[in-house]
């Protein structure tokens, strides 16, 4: 496969567009490479790296209007980020803080699906509602190679067919489900082809080509919201590092088979590009990158300058209305937990 | 006023919530066209179009699925699983998601669907159509747990749970969906979700059942006074989750002796809940052990045995002689 795509300068894409699409990817690396430093630290709790993934996530979300709906994975916090969600919430929810599920309210993103698959017929379910509101509004569901072979994965695109309901279906197949390969995840050839069972077009590109991500979501935003109903879309990409800070590739994979990856770094065959079409500089390298460590590193500030959690948090939210019964158990953990100070209020 | 059936409730109850509120959904296996396979949705995708009423695939997992991802965005779904014992293939959907969004999104984002289901033995079903999972449900927060015993209530409940802001499993007894009338007004009201319901009273002995139970433990109260004089207080629980323990005390403390009767298998369901929290509330008011009447801890049986597992008012009353005589 090669990239070629970045040989000549686009005409259908602006060049704000071209460098949003590469100062993300780099924030989402930046932001990586330090969590991982954090989680190794102790600073925060496992952590699923996404270094490999940058195109994938930031080129199919800045693809999408500010109206339509991300639903993502636990390896698409990148994604959510891009669509707005706020960095520190993401550093707070890895290190076990209920603050990091806080979504803010004009961002159209919906929490970490944690099990896999079961956001697919969140995303259908989303989309179905703007359908049936008459509301132009798009979901796109992320999900992994492994999730092809839950069976949300086929009830969500088989309702999506069947109802064409404008949802986008994002395949980040990354090659492994943690440690077993695409090839024992399924006999057929590709994921995009298993669309045609259930009557939606289906869509295989280059995930580490930023530009052909960004082309192939915009066409199915647009063929969603004129009617046109649901897209599968495989991109072909690979995660340089382990499952999670958990996780030890090596057990199951060459180290070889990242370094090819590598040579095809979306980040770096994008700035080679940008590069030869003038928009890019070493000066304006040197500026994000002292720009984005500064802002990592104020996230991260925010994160530790939260105090101890509240342990109310474990009753608030549970149902709409604290129930007798809750009322009490609450009471009997307050008085349980001699530092649970100041939540009196 | 109009005598009907639970089934018939249960439908008028839809009824009257899809002419209220737009946002009412209603969907699932068999729902739209055919009017649901007990005809608990006759005639209303005929009334409110197949945008609102509608047959999904084959797919409960899905089913429950869409219906979160139509909740968190302001529909209020009632979703169908055809028998509840299907359940297990939305389990995640259900106690995964459902139960948790408010949780996990700090209230940001809820999940506020009816889950109805028909459930409960006796009727001669199928395998796997007939077992009381409620248990699972009683131990997942989150979730109401709502099961109506007779027409009245199944309409008033049903009502109070498409309105509820939380996710609630809607349990109704096959056996009790045709097998007795009651007079139901046309129009709408709600019965609330966490009250239990004193349906007979007496002083000496407390009985707590919820669904088709509470027919049995009635007949068995009867039967109870007819050849003692001892009078049974009844409760209809209505609720498993939470369970109104207050009007459970409140009646424990007058008769000082308490049975819990339940056709779910006998082991850490609401039965054994309910005599947890008598015991954590009110033991110094208990003359002798609260004790359950329910079916062994075994499998759903086959249908030609069914009736020998699931306790019937003989065997309900010798729960009462025996809690009297400790």
């Amino acid at each position: 496969m090669a990239d070629t795509a970045m040989l000549r300068k686009p005409s259908d894409v602006t060049d704000d567009v071209l460098l949003n699409l590469y100062t993300e990817m780099v924030r989402l690396r930046v932001f990586d490479r330090r969590c991982v430093r954090l989680q190794r630290a102790g600073r925060i709790g496992t952590y699923p790296p996404l270094e490999g993934q940058e195109a994938c996530q930031v080129a199919s979300t800045l693809a999408l209007r500010r109206q339509d709906f991300v639903v993502p994975t636990y390896r698409d916090y990148g994604a959510m980020m891009v669509h707005g969600v706020p960095m520190e919430h993401i550093l707070m929810y890895w290190n076990g803080r209920a603050e990091g599920c806080e979504i803010p309210d004009d961002v159209n993103v919906f929490p970490i699906a944690v099990p896999i698959a079961t956001q697919l017929p969140h995303a259908a379910g989303l989309a179905w509602a703007a359908k049936l509101r008459g509301i132009d509004q798009v979901a796109l569901g992320f999900f992994g190679d492994g999730a092809s072979s839950e069976g949300d994965f086929h009830e969500a695109l088989n309702f999506a067919g069947v109802f064409q309901i404008p949802v986008i279906f994002f395949c980040e197949n990354n090659q492994y489900a943690i440690s077993v390969p695409f090839r024992r995840q399924t006999a057929t050839q590709t994921i995009a082809e298993k669309a045609a069972a259930y009557g939606v077009r289906g869509v295989r590109v280059n995930g580490q080509d930023a530009l052909e991500v960004y082309r192939a979501v915009r066409s199915a935003v647009e063929q969603a919201a004129a009617g046109g109903g649901p897209t599968l879309i495989e991109a072909l990409t690979y995660r340089y590092g382990a499952h999670t800070t958990s996780d030890d590739p090596s057990k199951y994979r060459d180290p070889s088979e990242a370094d090819a990856w590598r040579e095809r770094d979306p980040i770096v065959q994008l700035r080679q590009s940008l590069v030869s079409w003038g928009l890019w500089d070493d000066e304006a390298e040197t500026e994000l990158l002292e720009r984005l460590e500064s802002e990592v590193t104020a996230a991260v500030a925010r994160m530790e300058a939260l105090g101890p959690p509240n342990p109310d948090h474990l009753f608030d939210c549970v149902y709409a209305e604290l129930s007798p019964h809750l009322e009490r158990q609450r009471r009997a953990l307050r008085a349980e937990l001699k530092d649970w100070e100041g939540t009196d209020q | 006023m109009a005598q009907m059936t639970m089934v018939q409730a249960v439908n008028n109850a839809l009824d009257v919530e899809l002419g209220r509120d737009k946002s009412v959904l209603v969907f699932g296996e068999d729902v739209g066209q055919n009017g649901g396979v007990f005809r608990a949705t006759d005639g209303l995708q005929a009334k409110y179009g197949k945008d609102r009423v509608f047959d999904t695939p084959l797919a409960e997992s899905g089913i429950i699925g869409l219906a979160n991802g139509l909740a968190m965005q302001g529909f209020r779904p009632v979703a169908e699983i055809q028998f509840f014992g299907f359940v297990f293939e939305a389990m995640d959907e259900i106690a995964g998601q459902a139960a948790r969004m408010r949780f996990r999104t700090n209230g940001r984002y809820t999940c506020p669907l009816v889950v109805r289901s028909p459930f409960g033995g006796g009727n001669k079903t199928p395998e796997m159509h007939a077992d009381s999972l409620e248990g699972l449900f009683v131990q997942t927060p989150g979730l109401r747990v709502v099961i109506p015993s007779n027409p009245y209530d199944a309409k008033g409940l049903l009502i109070s749970a498409i309105r509820d802001n939380d996710p609630v499993i809607f349990l109704e007894h096959m056996k009790l969906y045709r097998s007795l009338r009651a007079e139901v007004p046309e129009e709408a009201y709600t019965v609330p979700l966490d009250k239990a319901n004193v349906v007979r009273e007496g002083r000496d002995l407390t009985v707590i059942a919820y669904g088709a139970m509470v027919h049995t433990a009635l007949k068995a109260a009867e039967e109870l006074a007819k050849q003692r004089g001892v009078q049974a207080e009844v409760i209809d629980l209505r609720s498993v989750n939470p369970i109104d323990i207050e009007t459970i005390v409140t009646s424990v403390k007058k008769t000082h002796r308490a049975v819990v009767v339940q056709e779910a298998q006998r082991s850490a369901g609401a039965a054994a809940e309910i005599i947890a929290q008598i015991n954590e509330h009110a033991i110094y008011h208990l003359e002798g052990p609260v004790l359950r009447v329910t079916p062994p801890d075994t499998v759903y049986p086959f249908a030609q045995i069914e009736d020998e597992w699931i306790p019937d008012s003989a065997q309900v009353l010798r729960g009462f002689d025996k809690v009297l005589s400790l």
